[in-house]
């Protein structure tokens, strides 16, 4: 398989990421030697710890970077407004969570805390950060597993369909691609919302918690992603089609819509399912805009509340969850891979 | 959108992939359809970035309680606000704070990048590494959290805007010119110009840095069109640039609520954001298709 020098980059802009396995890319790094599968295994699971322990320490940089005396802080965003506080109060404070330890200290406490599932308190409710969490976990856990699946029927069709058939239909799937790709969500969420639901009537307009109700926001975050993943499928897709084991199935007497599905279709997705682990965090993130379009409890709204408040545990709690989803996610990824491509079983 | 960001459109493979590029008669030098309407578009808002009035002499902050919530009409060409205040007339007006935040941005992105990516691809090898591992940790976020820490340690506000979106952005871009420069380095070119024993600095200056930071021109106008796009996202989630200013996601802001009562408050404006990105894409995909045959 030759590449262009730019397909390289954009492969290495986009693929290449600590877990995923690698395409050469010219980055240097030796090639994988056959036997040394532990040590890939290990290499894959310190790439997960550093990832932890690096949104771990954004998460603490963030908290210690809040500008002003941070009791004070603390005590504003509990109360929602600022005023002048007395040196009881701010001791108080300072003995509750700790500050006048030394950075170091309270690094170290902050990481312990993690490792307990402890991610801190909030400031403004007074309550377990993990517990708030965990309660609005659920529905975009839902909403976002949901709109993968739909990106992935999306854009499985849209491309089996339109690749490879000329160049009219190629024209018109990759103009397709790109315009969905480039859709923001919070556009895309009203436009849907105004046509599906005001409209035509066929959702309601504010989606509770149901399946009908689940569509519309999923179809919101999937459109994008199957632009996104489209734009990485089709281009493989194309050149499978053009390999030797095509024209060996087509001599079997294989019809097209086989050849397509059965061989074309599983060489032409390993770009694909590399950057879903990687989009699991984005369309979590996107969560958080579509959340609020449709007025949908979860993260999202968790999280802007917190942002506005200043209410930084929270914050930082969410962003140390997601990354843990994303190593999560790329580890099954890699299993993923295991299973389309067995010549990496052996590896 | 979300998902498009983190992967610079400047590098895409060419429809086909490898097959071997097309020898027909040579194409006279018209412009393609889509750079004209791209030119143009960006030509309308870099008016409206210096003499909005010129193209809406209105008031954009101008009451008109008569006329609330009225759909477009030959009147008001984009409708009316809650407060009857002319729609075209505040996006034309609200260009200017939305460009410079988009561009300031970018800016800002693609200077942290160049820092980052130069480093990790240049520098000895345990900066080097820690660089990289730094890059790849920001970049396992999704841009939109990583700017929402910030915002949340900031406050909101048109600044912190640019920072949080400059910053969000930056790891992709970083990753990008750290490949940049690592395959500019690892090229046949450098090769002979080492063996021919030019010094090192020498060689990077001239061969490796230009090559390198070229493809950033396009980079450069793809990242506007989706800083903005960014930037109008935190102000569409109300932590951005606060309404009733007429920057483009405040207004998306303040339309929302009347979503179900009209449409075209925040239909329009996210018309014209999807619009404007839409035109630097297509800008920045010829700048890179030029750059590429000049290589050639």
């Amino acid at each position: 398989m030759t590449r262009t020098s730019s397909s390289d980059l954009e492969l290495s802009a986009a693929v290449g990421r600590p877990g995923g396995p690698v395409p050469p890319t010219g980055d240097g790094g030796p090639p994988p030697r056959l036997g040394g599968r532990l040590g890939l295994v290990g290499g894959k699971l310190a790439g997960a710890a550093v990832v932890l322990l690096g949104a771990a320490t954004a998460a603490f940089a963030a908290q210690a970077a809040l500008p002003g005396d941070r009791a004070t802080v603390i005590l504003n965003v509990r109360a929602g407004q600022a005023i002048q506080r007395t040196p009881e109060e701010l001791a108080a404070i300072n003995e509750e969570y700790g500050l006048k330890n030394p950075l170091v200290v309270q690094y170290l406490d902050y990481l312990g805390g993690l490792v307990r599932g402890d991610l801190g308190t909030s400031y403004q409710q007074h309550r377990p950060v993990a517990a708030l969490i965990l309660e609005q976990l659920g529905p975009t856990l839902t909403l976002t597993a949901t709109a993968i699946v739909l990106a992935w029927l999306l854009m499985v069709t849209w491309v089996t369909l339109t690749a490879g058939r000329g160049p009219a239909l190629r024209a018109l799937g990759e103009a397709v691609d790109t315009a969905a790709a480039g859709l923001p969500h919070y556009w895309l969420g009203i436009l849907l919302l105004l046509v599906f639901a005001l409209t035509l009537g066929w959702f309601p307009v504010i989606g509770g918690t149901g399946p009908v109700g689940l569509l519309l926001p999923a179809l919101t975050l999937a459109i994008p992603l199957a632009g996104f993943l489209g734009q990485a499928t089709r281009a493989e897709f194309e050149r499978s089609l053009a390999q030797p084991f095509v024209l060996s199935a087509r001599m079997r007497g294989m019809g097209d819509a086989g050849v397509r599905l059965r061989h074309v279709l599983r060489h032409s997705v390993l770009p694909a399912v590399t950057l879903s682990g990687w989009a699991l965090g984005a369309t979590i993130s996107g969560a958080v805009v579509v959340e609020t379009v449709y007025s949908r409890a979860g993260i999202g709204t968790v999280l802007v509340s917190a942002v506005n408040a200043q209410d930084l545990p929270v914050v930082t709690g969410v962003v140390v969850l997601i990354a843990a989803l994303y190593v999560v996610a790329n580890l099954l990824v890699d299993l993923a891979y295991a299973l389309i491509d067995p010549r990496l079983k052996d590896a | 959108m979300t998902i498009l960001d983190r992967r610079p459109r400047f590098a895409r493979t060419a429809p086909g992939g490898g097959t071997p590029t097309r020898r027909g008669p040579r194409r006279s030098p018209r412009p393609a359809p889509d750079l004209v309407a791209a030119v143009l578009v960006l030509v309308f808002f870099a008016v409206a970035l210096a003499a909005p009035s010129a193209l809406a002499p209105r008031d954009p902050f101008a009451l008109d309680l008569v006329n609330a919530l009225r759909p477009p009409s030959a009147e008001h060409w984009f409708g009316t606000d809650e407060s009857g205040r002319d729609l075209y007339t505040r996006i034309v007006h609200g260009a200017r704070q939305s460009l410079l935040i988009g561009v300031g941005a970018t800016v800002l992105s693609l200077a942290i990048a160049l820092v980052l990516g130069s480093l990790a691809a240049l520098a000895g090898r345990f900066v080097a590494g820690t660089v990289n591992r730094v890059v790849e940790v920001l970049f396992a976020f999704p841009t939109l959290l990583l700017a929402l820490l910030l915002v949340a340690v900031l406050g909101p506000s048109a600044w912190t805007q640019v920072v949080a979106v400059g910053v969000g952005t930056a790891p992709g871009y970083a990753r990008m010119i750290r490949g940049q420069i690592l395959s500019a380095r690892n090229s046949g070119y450098v090769e002979a110009a080492v063996a021919l024993g030019h010094p090192r600095g020498w060689i990077l200056r001239t061969h490796v840095l230009p090559n390198a930071i070229r493809p950033l021109v396009a980079v450069f106008a793809l990242s506007v069109g989706q800083s903005i796009v960014w930037a109008s996202s935190l102000s569409f989630l109300g932590l951005g640039v606060a309404p009733p200013a007429p920057e483009w996601g405040a207004l998306l802001d303040a339309g929302k609520i009347y979503v179900t009562q009209a449409w075209w408050l925040t239909v329009l404006p996210g018309l014209v954001i999807v619009l404007l990105a839409l035109a630097t894409t297509t800008i920045g995909k010829h700048i890179q298709s030029a750059l590429e045959k000049g290589e050639k």
